[in-house]
């Protein structure tokens, strides 16, 4: 039975504006010069293949079923995918690839003796029947999913290179030798090498994981690798859908007090500069701290428990986008400034064409650019505030998984002897590239479409 | 002049009241005190007597705009609205609603604050200048291109992992200085190097970035190519020229950061225990302290505005082609 969760609905309805987004830019040429810029820039190029596979993933898992496996619990299409990730839980920490837990417990021997020990985990690394077996296992392992990801690597490189043959009527080996000169127009080596990597992480991950903890367990026993994949998606949420919600206050109000001028303008003017003057987490604090009294109490309202994880997911999200559209919109207000000033645009006005028609055909098409540009810039930000947030308590759900509760939680136990440091390592590698692809990937779209860097 | 920060001052007015009437939309409206008094007092077995008096003793009991018991002025006077919210104009932030002074504690904690946001400011300005200039000076070569790409990467770390990781690498591998804690006068020095340190090195990424661009900007100017006419060293053309040249959008930039430096840092400050305004709005924050949440929001717009005006007026002290009219 499906279940669709409000954040889910938003996403798809994103994912749709988005692929309508595509077939716009495929019918208007100069839209898709600007954007073969992007493709021809081979950290761009590299930066998009990473964040294709955080969003891949992320819609996985915002696909969600009522599982009657795990009794009638709304689960995703990542959590079936990663069943014995999900479900083999240890009792407490353990390290990465450990066999054994982290502290020491009281174990009954057969002789009836009791004695402290470190127990053996009841998942990791539970098939070899010596723990002394351990690194040859991985090593073996390992070697063989390297192995199956260059085969599978070997065949789509054959593949471009096939393509880039053909369509250049040329032989193999010429093929071969202008990508690895960088002479096409797609960057082969950033894009192929980008694809080696994930492929290799990839046929790991699936070979390693379900046998070990591959990057350990928490205090409650949880698979931290799990848990880190289930927070791209809170990730992805909070970066995308923000957008989503301050898009239309920041493009209406802003073109609004641009395009008529007078009263409209300084009403908005005044709107924004008093959002503005309230330093934002403030606002934000004092938003989210509104919503979590008001969702306390009227809890039985807002039904399961996953729902109201997922409405302060939402309701987090329509804050940040009310507390952040005011730079945009500032920036379109001036623009439009401009625009409205410009040639055509005054001789549309003298044929008589109506305000709406003006401002959908001429004023927003023009404005595009700095949408995009802005909106590309401002995700890796959203993404980073997520963490802080969650740590002062007005992020998303504690129940919710998100780097920023795994940050949280990992705090203390920096201060452990000796340290727990997988949980934020984890975090911290996740979160690092999903944030720096975002940051490369927007350079690289600011490149491609702000008329002053060219 | 004069009269341009008379009516920028007015101007201030109705900004202020809207942020005024949206805190208080947003604490009294959205949710009643009756939803606040049960908040603090626990969800279950409380009393109707306990709840009133848990708002009279804080002065939520009156209604919140208008009385019509009162006689006089006191229909609008005796009333949450003005109260709680106008009262906030004259500087009067009231009782915290665990009973402290919120106007005295401020005062108490703005020094704390202060300590560690100058010499980040400073450092941090010092710093980054001086890795802009690097990268300028190196332009079009592999040092630029591999500079800006580290400084891409170190603006991908979110903030917490700095401040983790140089507690964990500083404070307890190196054992150099004391991982939190804060002591006045000269003594409590060694508990501000680390905070300052991880304040810097957080903003290196984002500063050095922003100062580069900056620069190159200068550099395309006419009075730049006429220095190097002159034969003017590289380094003179930089150091000189360029940056005193740059120096007019740094420094707006940084005067409306100025008096922001009061509320200090909200994670720093609560990571490494100094007991600023950053905390003290943290620890409200968590314990759900709504007057004084209330008190920062309205603090933080006041001090915001005046860094516009700070602004504005040093833009006419540093460019004598800006006059204010």
């Amino acid at each position: 039975m499906w279940v669709i969760l409000w954040t889910d609905a938003l996403l798809y309805l994103l994912v749709g504006v988005a692929l309508l987004g595509v077939w716009q830019v495929r019918r208007s040429p100069h839209l898709l010069e600007n954007w073969c810029r992007v493709v021809r820039n081979p950290l761009g190029m590299a930066a998009s293949v990473v964040l294709g596979v955080y969003g891949v993933i992320g819609l996985a898992d915002s696909v969600h079923v009522r599982s009657a496996a795990a009794e009638g619990q709304v689960v995703s299409m990542l959590d079936v995918l990663l069943t014995p990730l999900r479900e083999s839980t240890e009792t407490s920490y353990s390290a990465p690839f450990a066999t054994h837990g982290f502290t020491k417990v009281s174990v009954t021997h057969d002789d009836g003796t009791v004695s402290r020990a470190y127990p053996r985990l009841t998942h990791g690394g539970s098939h070899l029947e010596r723990p002394q077996e351990r690194g040859r296992d991985i090593l073996v392992r390992a070697l063989k999913a390297l192995a199956l990801a260059a085969l599978v690597w070997l065949a789509l490189a054959a593949a471009a290179a096939g393509r880039v043959a053909r369509r250049r009527a040329a032989g193999w080996r010429a093929a071969v030798r202008i990508m690895a000169g960088g002479r096409d127009v797609l960057p082969w080596r950033a894009l192929l090498v980008t694809v080696g990597v994930l492929l290799a992480l990839l046929f790991l991950a699936v070979e390693l994981a379900p046998r070990y903890h591959v990057l350990g367990t928490d205090k409650v026993g949880q698979d931290v690798f799990y848990q880190t994949l289930k927070s791209i998606r809170t990730g992805l949420v909070i970066g995308t859908l923000t957008t989503l919600v301050m898009l239309p206050f920041a493009i209406g109000l802003g073109v609004a007090a641009g395009y008529f001028g007078g009263l409209v303008d300084d009403v908005i003017q005044y709107v924004y500069t008093t959002l503005n003057s309230i330093p934002g987490v403030l606002l934000i604090a004092a938003a989210i701290l509104t919503v979590q009294i008001y969702m306390a109490n009227h809890a039985d309202a807002l039904g399961t428990l996953e729902d109201r994880a997922d409405l302060r997911l939402l309701a987090l999200c329509i804050i940040l986008g009310i507390t952040s559209w005011t730079g945009l919109c500032r920036l379109l207000r001036a623009e439009t400034l401009k625009l409205r000033e410009v040639e055509y645009v005054q001789a549309s006005l003298g044929f008589g064409v109506s305000h709406t028609g003006i401002i959908t055909r001429h004023v927003v098409p023009n404005l595009m650019h700095i949408v995009l540009i802005t909106v590309a810039l401002d995700f890796s930000g959203l993404v980073l505030a997520e963490a802080v947030l969650s740590y002062v308590n007005i992020g998303v759900d504690p129940t919710t998984n998100s780097w920023g509760n795994m940050i949280n939680s990992s705090r203390l136990e920096m201060a452990r002897e000796p340290v727990v440091w997988w949980n934020l390592a984890a975090a911290f590698v996740f979160m690092f590239t999903m944030v720096l692809a975002a940051n490369v990937f927007a350079d690289a779209v600011r490149d491609a479409f702000d008329p002053r860097r060219s | 002049m004069m009269a341009y920060i008379l009516r920028r001052v007015l101007y201030a007015g109705p900004i202020l009241l809207g942020v005024n009437v949206l805190t208080f939309a947003l604490f009294f409206l959205v949710n009643s005190p009756d939803d606040m008094a049960y908040m603090h007092l626990g969800e279950r077995h409380v009393t109707a007597t306990a709840v009133e008096s848990w708002k009279a003793e804080r002065g939520y009991h009156l209604p919140l705009f208008w009385n019509g018991e009162a006689a006089g002025a006191g229909t609008f006077k005796e009333t949450i609205f003005f109260q709680k919210s106008l009262g906030l104009f004259a500087f009067d932030f009231g009782r915290s609603d665990s009973g402290r002074d919120i106007g005295y504690d401020i005062g108490q904690r703005m020094g704390p604050s202060l300590a560690i946001a100058v010499p980040v400011l400073l450092v941090g300005l010092a710093v980054n200048i001086t890795f802009a200039l690097v990268l300028v000076f190196f332009r079009a070569t592999y040092v630029d291109v591999w500079g800006v790409v580290l400084c891409v990467a170190l603006m991908s770390v979110s903030s917490l992992f700095y401040i983790i990781g140089g507690q964990f690498l500083i404070g307890k591998l190196l054992r150099l200085v004391p991982i939190s804690g804060y002591d006045g006068g000269l003594d409590g020095l060694k508990f501000l190097v680390l905070p300052v340190v991880v304040g810097v090195v957080s903003g290196i990424g984002a500063g050095t970035r922003w100062y580069r661009t900056l620069f190159l900007e200068e550099l395309g100017r006419d009075y730049v190519r006429t220095a190097r006419a002159k034969g003017l060293p590289e380094s003179v053309v930089l150091g000189r020229h360029v940056l005193h040249n740059a120096l007019i959008p740094i420094l707006t930039g940084v005067v409306v950061l100025l008096p922001l430096l009061f509320m200090g840092s909200l994670i720093i400050e609560s990571f490494f225990g100094i007991p600023g305004l950053g905390s003290y709005t943290i620890d409200a924050i968590l314990a759900q302290d709504f007057a004084i949440v209330r008190a920062m929001v309205f603090l933080g717009s006041v001090l915001y505005i005046v860094g516009l005006l700070l602004t504005d007026i040093s833009y006419t002290l540093v460019d004598p082609r800006v006059r204010l009219g």
